[in-house]
């Protein structure tokens, strides 16, 4: 085998790197994504149940699994799970908090402002820029339609 | 529909939207941050065809829970403000919709941080 070629070195590494065990990651993810959102749809229909009205009973139910997750992490917990889990609490709104008070919780140390200030972004700052910025562009797109009279709003 | 039946497709929807998440995590070299960045703006996306609404009749929880709902309450703001405020609606909508969820977020991650004293890494 040539060691010394760019194709040669690629092959080694793959040979020596762990195998990623792609079934059972998946049965997990789906599973714990899954559950996840059971449990958030049964919270939903008990605060519809309560005559609250369907926007706010989604934003409650995102802010109580933002809180729930954002508590894990701090405790310690959230982190085993995930560990199983991958995706499944990655991909649910758990993801996004755990990101946010991990990253806070690890960089305190650095500072508060450009320590803890700063890198409490590192995720949610790429998510909320991309995210913001999609919107303004179908925005300007909706904006665009409504006012050629292409579509009623 | 019976409640059953919500809480059972709840869960199809969020188990399918993870398993396609943990696939591309596994199988090409897209890390976590950049899977949820593309769900995001994946969610922006649907909603815009009207894709989301139809998903969200079917599976409720299964597909605003994660965060394709995040990037749909960031359209259907957008959409809400340009057709009361006008053009100027397209810059304010999207942060206005999600403002609740990413301010719980970030001062929940303050009074952790400042509440414990370093634990392992995440992410």
């Amino acid at each position: 085998m040539d060691i010394y070629s760019l194709e040669g070195k690629k092959k080694i590494i793959k040979e020596h790197s762990p195998k990623t065990k792609t079934l059972k990651n998946s049965c997990f993810a789906f599973l714990t994504g899954g559950v996840i959102c059971l449990l958030a749809e049964a919270l939903r229909h008990t605060f519809l149940y309560f005559d609250i009205d369907s926007k706010d009973a989604l934003t409650l139910v995102g802010v109580t699994f933002i809180l729930l997750a954002s508590s894990l992490t701090a405790l310690g917990v959230f982190d085993k799970i995930a560990r199983h889990a991958g995706a499944g609490t990655l991909v649910p709104i758990t993801g996004f908090s755990n990101a946010i008070t991990s990253q806070a919780i690890d960089s305190k140390s650095e500072g508060l402002v450009l320590g803890l200030g700063a890198k409490i972004f590192t995720v949610a700052g790429p998510v909320i820029l991309y995210g913001i910025s999609s919107g303004v562009l179908y925005g300007l797109i909706y904006f665009i339609l409504l006012s050629t009279g292409v579509v009623a709003p | 529909m019976s409640i059953y039946a919500y809480l059972i497709l709840a869960f199809i929807g969020g188990g399918i939207l993870s398993l396609i998440a943990q696939l591309l995590i596994d199988l090409t070299s897209l890390t976590p941050a950049r899977i949820l960045v593309a769900y995001v703006s994946a969610g922006v996306l649907l909603y815009a065809v009207g894709v989301y609404d139809f998903l969200f009749k079917i599976f409720g929880a299964g597909v605003s829970t994660p965060l394709i709902g995040f990037g749909a309450a960031i359209g259907r703001g957008v959409k809400e403000a340009v057709v009361k405020d006008g053009l100027l609606g397209a810059f304010s909508g999207g942060l206005s919709a999600t403002a609740t969820g990413i301010t719980v977020a970030l001062v929940a991650g303050l009074v952790a941080s400042v509440m414990t004293t370093g634990k392992p890494k995440r992410m």
